[in-house]
């Protein structure tokens, strides 16, 4: 694999941003991932992909296969630590990275080490935007009322609750109504979502409970994984509710159709 | 008690749609969770409280031999007696043989999910012994032959109206058109029923929520007040605790019980906080005339020295059921045995076996919540992936995961390779799902689409797109 030379970005002084668009992202939705690249690019960043990505080992890790997991924290960071940080649009798979990677790696002081210096670099997008580098960037105005969904990860794992709602706010006019239950799990969970169907969807309508008793017409979070099982939902019970990542709000990037909308936002 | 945890998806199937139960456990989730909040906030060392109760309990855990010794001293010495019993068969035989040498009929008893654990009720009836629950929850269960749904609020699954049924069933002596519509009326016909029962109790078996070495006391919590007639009033007084309820010193006993009921219900205190040391003395005016503790281990010092042995700092206040999001889905009987919510999937497991309750930590999205606000600190979510983790290195996940899991994996450690794939897979979706920009069914998501739409991928890869896009300005760089 092609090293990158780090004289590059001291010569220009500019910090060199390594994005981590996640599976999902990678997957599903690559608007976000520009979405992020945009926002970096603002705040003055060099920004690479490294393209030996793929996943962070997130779902080997929760369903036991610690070998799994083990292996992909160690081709996530050969792959990122390079860089000057990394920064992640999932509060999820930062979490991984940053909270879970250095426990995987405890018994190995040469790979510990390794993860705890990435985990010392590795940000959620909010979290970097907000704490790290401001992107320098006029927010266009959003019409549409917004609520915030809180994922779990990047709650309780991350600490992120000001960053988003702070820079949600820079949107000029911004309708931020806040969910009673910002903070409930929408029943995603990875895996679960699939093994335990009928609780994940009981806890999805919880949350849709919520969204809808907002009144707001966009939900807004930081998480593929929640957006797409709230998204996913709120079509199947016939609600028009647009579901989009924080990442194509800030940057202005809304022309693209909403999550699990089709070309005409609003269609299908 | 039998455990039903093998059939957790059918259970959760069961409460889900059971509407008078889904009423039930949204109060509760939103009333306790409020209640401690606002507690903790009226407490500027309450984080700090936590941290010390979570010292407390480590240090008790690893010297639990010297204070179980200790605390057996001083029971001895204040002329109670401790029982040591390794399983639920020996607990269960030594309160039969206590109350039968009282030659007792019948035993009052307040609510202890160790009584629960090694289901005492039903042992104590077929060898002619009568129990009767005196905590109201409980009683009520009691009536119904049913177990408790969660820790603290036993018949939390019920309305007022089947508690009602249940009393005009069941209090067959009283006028059957008598008015029962208030709960004020329910309580009153309880407490009138149970005043009774206490009076005639030759035996009084309670739980315990700590217990203290430095005195050989036990510890115990109730809003009700039936625990004090319980073991008051009886000459013989029966504790059953497992050990791990042990702390070091009173003191300690009462960081705890700082801690306690601010995360169970958002009280400052129990309404009710005894402490009971040994049998009545010549000098005491009342009080039993033997004090007896069933000291039960049950599978709890295997989790010593494993990573599940932080578990056994639980003090069991259910903030952990309260603030779940499953829990709050499905209610305490889903889980199939004795204990429920995030503390319920840890403990189970290590209690009954993992073939019995596989399903139990799998069930969970590891939202942290219960982490988050468990007074001991407790790393919930880390042990339910840790069972996870056991599961799969004992070869007991399921053949069908597996094999996934394999396939996925090899293509993840080989980025050019899921790249490739991943290309392939957008290409195809984003095309077949163009039109509505998501499908309502699609033969490899069946589960997913059950009940939700599947979002279409917007098509290329991110990682493909970026590289396009990167010759592209480089090329025209040049």
């Amino acid at each position: 694999m092609a090293k990158k030379s780090q004289t590059a970005e001291t010569k220009h002084a500019k910090p060199h941003v390594a994005v981590f668009a996640t599976c999902l992202v990678d997957l599903q939705r690559p608007g976000i991932g520009f979405a992020a690249v945009k926002l970096l690019e603002a705040a003055g960043c060099r920004v690479s992909v490294p393209e030996n990505q793929t996943c962070c080992g997130q779902p080997a890790y929760n369903s036991g296969d610690k070998t799994t997991a083990v292996d992909l924290a160690k081709q996530m960071i050969a792959e990122f630590e390079q860089y000057d940080y990394v920064v992640v649009p999932s509060g999820s798979c930062g979490g991984m990275v940053k909270h879970h990677y250095p426990k995987l790696l405890a018994d190995n002081p040469h790979w510990f080490e390794r993860a705890t210096a990435l985990e010392n670099k590795t940000f959620e997008l909010t979290q970097f935007l907000c704490e790290k580098y401001e992107p320098d960037i006029a927010f266009k105005k959003y019409s549409k009322s917004v609520t915030y969904h809180d994922s779990c990860a990047g709650l309780r794992e991350l600490g992120i609750k000001q960053q988003p709602r702070q820079l949600l706010n820079k949107i000029n006019k911004i309708n931020l109504i806040e969910g009673e239950e910002a903070e409930t799990c929408c029943g995603f969970g990875g895996l679960f979502c699939v093994k335990y169907p009928e609780i994940s969807t009981k806890m999805t309508d919880a949350k849709i409970d919520d969204i809808v008793k907002t009144g707001a017409e966009t939900v807004i979070g930081g998480d593929l994984g929640c957006l797409m099982t709230i998204a996913g939902r709120l079509k199947r019970r016939g609600l028009d509710i647009e579901v989009r990542h924080i990442a194509e709000l800030l940057a202005d990037m809304t022309d693209q159709a909403a999550i699990a909308e089709g070309p005409k936002a609003g269609g299908g | 008690m039998q455990s039903t945890s093998k059939q957790f998806p059918e259970n959760a199937h069961e409460a889900l749609q059971d509407e008078g139960l889904q009423q039930a456990l949204q109060k509760l989730s939103t009333g306790f969770p409020l209640k401690r909040l606002q507690a903790a906030k009226r407490l500027p060392e309450f984080e700090a409280l936590r941290d010390q109760a979570r010292n407390i309990k480590n240090h008790v855990l690893e010297n639990l031999d010297y204070y179980l010794e200790q605390f057996e001293d001083k029971v001895t010495k204040s002329g109670g007696h401790v029982h040591w019993c390794r399983n639920s068969d020996e607990a269960r035989q030594t309160i039969l043989d206590i109350c039968q040498k009282a030659n007792a009929k019948t035993v009052t008893k307040s609510k202890s999910m160790i009584g629960e654990e090694i289901a005492i009720n039903d042992f104590l009836e077929t060898n002619g012994v009568t129990p009767i629950e005196t905590d109201l929850g409980e009683y009520i269960i009691q009536l119904r032959h049913e177990p408790p749904s969660h820790i603290i609020a036993p018949a939390i699954h019920l309305s007022k109206q089947q508690v009602a049924e249940t009393f005009l069933k069941q209090h067959v002596n009283l006028d059957p058109d008598r008015d029962l519509d208030q709960p004020r009326q329910l309580l009153e016909e309880a407490r009138e029923q149970l005043r009774q029962k206490f009076l005639q109790a030759d035996v009084g078996l309670t739980g315990a929520n700590m217990l203290v070495a430095e005195t050989g006391s036990n510890v115990l919590v109730t809003n009700e007040g039936n625990a004090d007639l319980t073991y008051g009033v009886p000459k013989v007084h029966i504790v059953v605790a497992s050990l791990e309820k042990i702390v070091p010193t009173l003191e300690d006993a009462t960081t705890v019980l700082r801690v306690l009921a601010r995360s169970a219900t958002g009280q400052e205190m129990s309404v009710y906080t005894t402490f009971c040391t040994g049998p009545k003395r010549p000098e005491d005016t009342d009080g039993p005339e033997q004090y007896h503790v069933v000291l039960l281990d049950n599978g709890r010092t295997d989790l010593i020295a494993t990573e599940f042995q932080e578990m056994l700092r639980c003090i069991r206040c259910g903030a952990c059921l309260n603030h779940c999001p499953v829990y709050k889905a499905v209610g305490g009987h889903a889980y199939g045995w004795v204990y429920s919510g995030p503390m319920g999937a840890v403990l189970i497991p290590g209690l009954i076996g993992m073939d019995e309750a596989s399903h139990l930590p799998n069930a969970s999205t590891l939202c942290g919540r219960c982490e988050s606000i468990c007074p001991m600190r407790i790393p919930l979510p880390k042990m339910l992936r840790d069972w996870r983790t056991r599961n799969y290195q004992q070869g007991k996940t399921g053949i069908k995961s597996r094999y996934a899991m394999a396939a996925w994996a090899f293509m993840a450690k080989r980025p050019k390779l899921y790249h490739g794939v991943m290309g392939i897979i957008s290409s195809v979706l984003s095309k077949l799902g163009k039109k509505y920009g998501r499908f309502k069914s699609l033969p490899a998501a069946g589960a997913w689409c059950e009940s939700r739409d599947l979002p279409a991928p917007q098509g290329g890869t991110f990682i493909q797109q970026w590289q396009t896009r990167r010759k592209q300005d480089r090329e025209q760089s040049l």
